[in-house]
């Protein structure tokens, strides 16, 4: 397997964390370390054995379409790092049209 | 120290029923205690004094008006900083939350304030519950309270310190792999792990959605059941909470009785690696039960041995996505917003900075783990292993009413001995993963100090799914045949030894 | 290149991709009313807004449209499905991944057959999946006021949460120079669809119902998929068939010149032009799971067959019967269907006109005031029940053309129902043959030259004394019977 830095860095971009060279170069062993250890699952997931994404057998747990109410714009707004009327302001985007 | 202090909360709640007590002179006395204590342990990452006094106010006004209130109206409470409460910061340990007032209450916050509870503060966090030492909080470690050197366990370090300081009889925890029932087996406090649905998670900070479970602390197996009571129940707003009735869990540690009770040890959650102080006192403690009538077999469950592989693919995974919110954009911290970062750079320097290295560490592990190409290999096989998991259980629960183990493999560690090693760090959480994968209740109840250093050793008892009052019913019945055994509770040999004379104000 | 010339060396696939926003009362996953045009920010809750510590919960109402939706597309739908999560990171989304469905959609193996210039077309549909709508971003600043100059954005996060079903064909083959006709009347189709089904109000302008067409060449002969382009913000029925020409002529010319088409979102232009969005170097890697937040969805198949007793007539069905019942030729029912004034009329005539009486309004009347108004005919504050109303006055003789158009006029300025305008402004024709036979004679008298004319049988210049008596009744009176009273006076 052997996870190298830049792989790591991949990951990073991916998961939006801008990781410094030098946690590049600790997290990419480290890493390795732990996906080998943890790639034990795969000696017992075999073919026949369902997967199980959640804890409690549950199903069809519905709301009535309600309406409730929501919170003030003001409230929302509160902890914003930046607002604009009324609206959250957020940097730039550099990207498709939308 | 007031005796005060060391009074659990069920007899408190008897002296403030009748007026012997008002909840305010005990609030003072718990604040009292913060002052005094916690700038050694560090419990607590912010504290209300003034919102804590002004609400055990209220309640002694309610009860001197005639009002009949709750079991534990009056009574203080440590809050993980990971519930939402409005009127207080919720940090979940993170840097990059720092300040972030919610606007709405977690549930299980809407429970404790009805039943009159007095919230003193919100307690200290590994970062976003990632961690097994509070060594991973943004803002600074929790020691424990057995000895300042060592780790308070974790994630939920913060509350069970605060118990074991006597800063506060109550608390709250989340449990995703072991937060709740670690702390409380290194610091001889009480901790449940509910079935998993059976408390609410709206508006708890989601770790691993699947396996997240909140619930009590405490220093007796009857606190934590009056606590249990209060915050469990069907939540309309958490569509994974199960809507049945709560089991009599008080009346559970109250019966406190295992005459006849089917008790299975897990034979691989045992022996090599184990400390031999720790195994040690968890087969004094099987002795105990025993002695009172258990019966005591042993079963396997051979899948255990994946537990803590599948746990740190599924949390990992479930932690990529459900940190993705702390994007910069709406609320928390925010990196590089100069006008020329795009949104995309800000997002990047933002997370980079505000998370800490355990958080990043799990969030590539995660997006690695889900990403295609490797999605079979890593999520889905451990989605397998939780199938088999489960079907263990099943199959020990067909001959066993409840299963035993230590809690954790080693009594506390020292602070900073694990941190650059994040496999050794993940194997504190080996004995209490696999209830949270199938989705079962477990309690963690001390049983005495080990030899091998004096450090308090936990007891696991983990039972089937709503069966959660099977865990006080035995929890209780070992506490008190050892609690009479030792002619007092652990703690208070705590408080009576040297390492112990900070409590009381004394030198350390 | 032109587009003859490009269907001679080219054969164009298909692939439609159609959003619906459902008009349930509240969103997606929590109880804030579903519906736009508010003050910023303010239907928005701990939940649309991803707050730390928020949970999702299905509504009900969205599962029952996602089913309803699914059934009239020709669809299986899931005995089990699970919603999924699909993570990527954009500030519109507030949860930085959408709560959508993956590979287990709650309606799939659909079918929908089209008639285009007289020709079947069978379009598969491969999947009608459910997920939530994202915020609303306006960019600021700069000099363009587009994205990509904008110095930041604002984002309303109302419109997040907002439901949405998914509707995915496979690749549809076989159209040749029709496919931007084929594309068209399958979006209008869907229209139809979800309107008769009233789960959506299906307004293109406003985004409740989008389209990304997707579209690829193959040389003729071949059966090798060529590089597809996604085309998106593709907003009326128009834009999809312009959109489409354009996109095949662009990639023809490509083709043609020895270059190559990149696979690649483009985006619409009204004034006739796609561009390119940013191309990606790689695919983006979604990592989708299963939501743990929420648990499976497995509707009961009592639920679904209970479902499916709900559902309207396929509205190509109920056109064919509806021309065959009200005896329209072709292009007078095609003339209502464009018209969108189906569903009116049909109405209208359930509520007592004739068929003719009732297009006759909808289509001309109240179709130019419509038009004047800048309003779709259903938004006219008039009902079918009241066009009907108007109809049976006029019948009864009680009102004239004219009259009838001042009443409606009434009816749109909010004076109530036809007869209570009638009564209002005393708009009733003149029946009382007396008063019409005075006016009669008074017309006869000032008119003697024209009277002459008629008693020597030139029946035509009637007219002129129709025109005096209808004068002094102020058009209040019947001109047929003022026709005949002249004549009879004078025949
Ligand atoms: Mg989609
Ligand atoms: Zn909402």
């Amino acid at each position: 397997m052997a996870l190298t830095a830049k792989e790591v860095a991949r990951l990073g971009e991916l998961a939006r964390i801008r990781l410094t060279d030098s946690e590049l170069e600790q997290l990419a062993p480290q890493l390795d370390v732990i996906l080998t250890a943890v790639a034990r699952v795969s000696e017992v997931a075999a073919t026949d054995v369902p997967p199980t994404s959640h804890a409690m057998a549950l199903i069809n747990v519905f709301r009535e379409d309600v309406v409730q109410p929501s919170l003030t714009p003001e409230a929302v707004l509160a902890g914003a790092p930046s607002v604009g009327d009324g609206r959250f302001r957020v940097p730039r985007i550099l990207g498709e049209e939308a | 120290m007031s005796d005060l202090l060391r009074t659990d909360a069920a007899e408190l709640s008897g002296l403030l029923a009748e007026k012997q007590l008002s909840a305010r002179e005990l609030t003072q006395a718990s604040l009292e205690q913060i002052e005094r204590v916690d700038s050694a342990v560090k419990a607590f990452l912010h504290v209300d004094a003034a919102r804590a006094l002004a609400s055990a106010e209220a309640i002694d006004a309610r009860r001197m008006a005639g009002e009949e209130l709750g079991p534990l109206a009056g009574i203080p409470l440590a809050m993980k900083d990971i519930f939402t409460m409005t009127g207080a910061p919720t940090t979940c340990g993170s840097r990059i939350l720092e300040g972030w007032v919610p606007p709405y209450n977690s549930t299980i916050t809407d429970k404790v304030l009805a039943a009159g509870i007095v919230v003193l503060g919100k307690t200290n966090m590994d970062e976003f519950a990632m961690g097994s030492s509070t060594e991973n909080s943004g803002y600074f470690t929790t020691h424990n309270p057995w000895d300042l050197d060592r780790i308070p366990g974790g994630s939920g370090g913060g509350s069970a310190a605060a118990l074991a300081a006597f800063e506060a009889p109550l608390a709250l925890g989340t449990d995703t792999g072991g937060s709740i029932r670690q702390p409380a087996a290194v610091t001889a406090t009480v901790g449940v792990k509910p079935t998993y649905g059976a408390t609410s998670r709206y508006g708890v900070v989601a770790m691993a959605s699947s396996l997240d479970t909140p619930g009590p602390c405490a220093r007796t197996v009857l606190d934590a059941a009056l606590l249990h009571q209060v915050i469990a129940g069907w939540d309309p707003r958490d569509s994974t909470s199960i809507n049945a009735a709560v089991p009599d869990v008080v009346a559970a540690a109250k019966h406190a009785e295992v005459k006849g009770l089917k008790i299975a040890v897990v034979r691989e959650l045992g022996g090599d690696g184990y400390a031999p102080g720790v195994l040690q006192r968890f087969n004094e403690a099987l002795a105990v039960l025993a002695e009172l009538g258990a019966e005591i077999t042993e079963v396997s469950c051979p899948n255990f041995d994946y537990a803590l592989s599948a746990y740190y693919l599924i949390m990992p995974s479930e932690v990529s996505s459900n940190l993705a919110r702390f994007d910069a954009m709406r609320y928390g911290l925010r990196v590089g917003d100069d006008g020329v970062n795009s949104v995309e750079d800000v997002m990047n320097l933002t997370r980079g900075a505000g998370f800490g290295a355990e958080v990043k560490r799990r969030i590539i592990i995660g997006t690695y783990a889900l990403s295609s190409g490797y999605y079979d290999a890593y999520y889905g096989s451990a989605q397998k292993v939780r199938t088999l998991i489960t079907q263990d259980f099943d199959a020990a629960f067909a001959s066993a009413d409840v299963l035993v183990s230590p809690t954790t493999p080693t009594t506390a560690f020292k602070i900073g001995e694990r941190v650059d090693d994040p496999l050794a760090m993940y194997k504190a959480d080996l004995c209490t993963i696999p209830s949270n994968l199938a989705g079962n209740c477990a309690i963690s109840v001390p049983v005495g100090l080990s030899p091998d250093d004096g450090l308090p050793v936990g007891f696991q008892i983990m039972a089937p799914a709503m069966a959660d009052d099977r865990l006080y019913r035995v929890g209780a019945a070992l506490e008190q045949a050892l609690t009479d055994r030792w002619g007092g509770r652990l703690l208070d040999q705590l408080v009576a030894s040297p390492a112990g004379a900070y409590l009381n104000g004394g030198a350390r | 290149m032109e587009f003859e010339e490009a269907m001679a060396t080219f054969d164009p696939v298909l692939g439609l991709e159609v959003h619906v926003e459902l008009n349930t009362a509240t969103k997606m996953f929590c109880g804030c009313a579903n519906q736009f045009g508010d003050v910023p920010n303010s239907n928005t809750c701990p939940v649309c807004l991803g707050l730390p510590g928020s949970l999702p919960v299905v509504n009900g109402k969205a599962i029952e449209s996602a089913i309803r939706i699914g059934l009239a597309l020709g669809c299986d739908i899931a005995g089990w499905c699970r919603f999924a999560r699909k993570n990527y990171f954009y500030p519109d989304m507030t949860k930085d991944f959408q709560t959508s469905q993956y590979d287990e959609p709650i309606a799939f193996n659909g079918l929908v057959e089209l008639e285009v210039d007289g020709e079947i077309f069978a379009i598969e549909i491969e999947r009608a999946h459910m997920e939530e709508d994202a915020g609303k971003l306006v960019h600021a600043g700069g000099s363009t006021g587009r994205i990509g100059d904008a110095e930041y954005s604002l984002v309303d996060y109302n419109r997040a949460g907002t439901p949405l079903i998914e509707i995915v064909t496979r690749p549809i083959r076989g159209t040749g120079a029709k496919a931007p006709a084929v594309a068209k009347a399958y979006v209008s189709y869907l229209r139809d669809l979800m309107r008769a089904l009233g789960v959506s109000d299906v307004r293109m302008e406003q985004g409740s119902l989008r389209c990304d067409a997707n579209v690829s060449l193959m040389p003729k002969g071949e059966t090798e998929l060529g590089l597809r382009t996604e085309t998106k913000n593709v907003n009326s029925l128009r834009s999809i068939e312009n959109a489409l020409y354009y996109e095949i002529r662009r990639q023809a010319a490509l083709l043609a010149a020895g270059g190559k088409v990149h696979q690649e979102t483009r985006h619409w232009h009204e004034e006739g032009y796609t561009t390119a969005g940013r191309s990606k170097e790689e695919a983006e890697d979604y990592r989708y799971f299963p939501e743990p937040d929420l648990v499976p969805v497995a509707p009961s198949s009592e639920w679904v067959e209970q479902l499916r007793a709900t559902l309207p007539e396929v509205p190509a069905v109920k056109r064919k019967r509806l021309q065959a019942a009200w005896g329209f030729a072709d292009q007078e029912f095609a003339d209502i269907v464009n018209a969108d004034a189906l569903e009116l009329i049909q109405e209208t005539v359930a509520a007592g006109a004739l068929p003719s009486s009732a297009r006759k309004w909808w289509l001309t009347e109240l179709a130019r005031r419509a038009n004047e108004a800048g309003v779709e005919l259903a938004q006219l504050p008039i009902t079918p029940g009241q066009v009907a109303a108007l109809q049976e006055l006029v019948d009864a003789g009680t009102l004239n053309d004219k009259l009838a158009r001042q009443v409606i006029d009434g009816v749109l300025a909010g004076e109530g129902d036809p007869a209570a305008v009638v009564a209002g402004r005393g708009l009733a024709v003149v029946s009382d043959d007396g008063a019409l036979a005075a006016a009669v004679d008074r017309a006869i008298q000032a008119n003697p030259d024209v009277a002459a004319k008629i008693g020597e049988g030139k029946v035509a210049a009637a007219g002129a004394l129709i025109g005096a008596v209808m004068k002094e009744m102020r058009g209040q009176a019947d001109a047929a019977r003022v026709r005949e009273l002249i004549l009879a006076r004078l025949g």
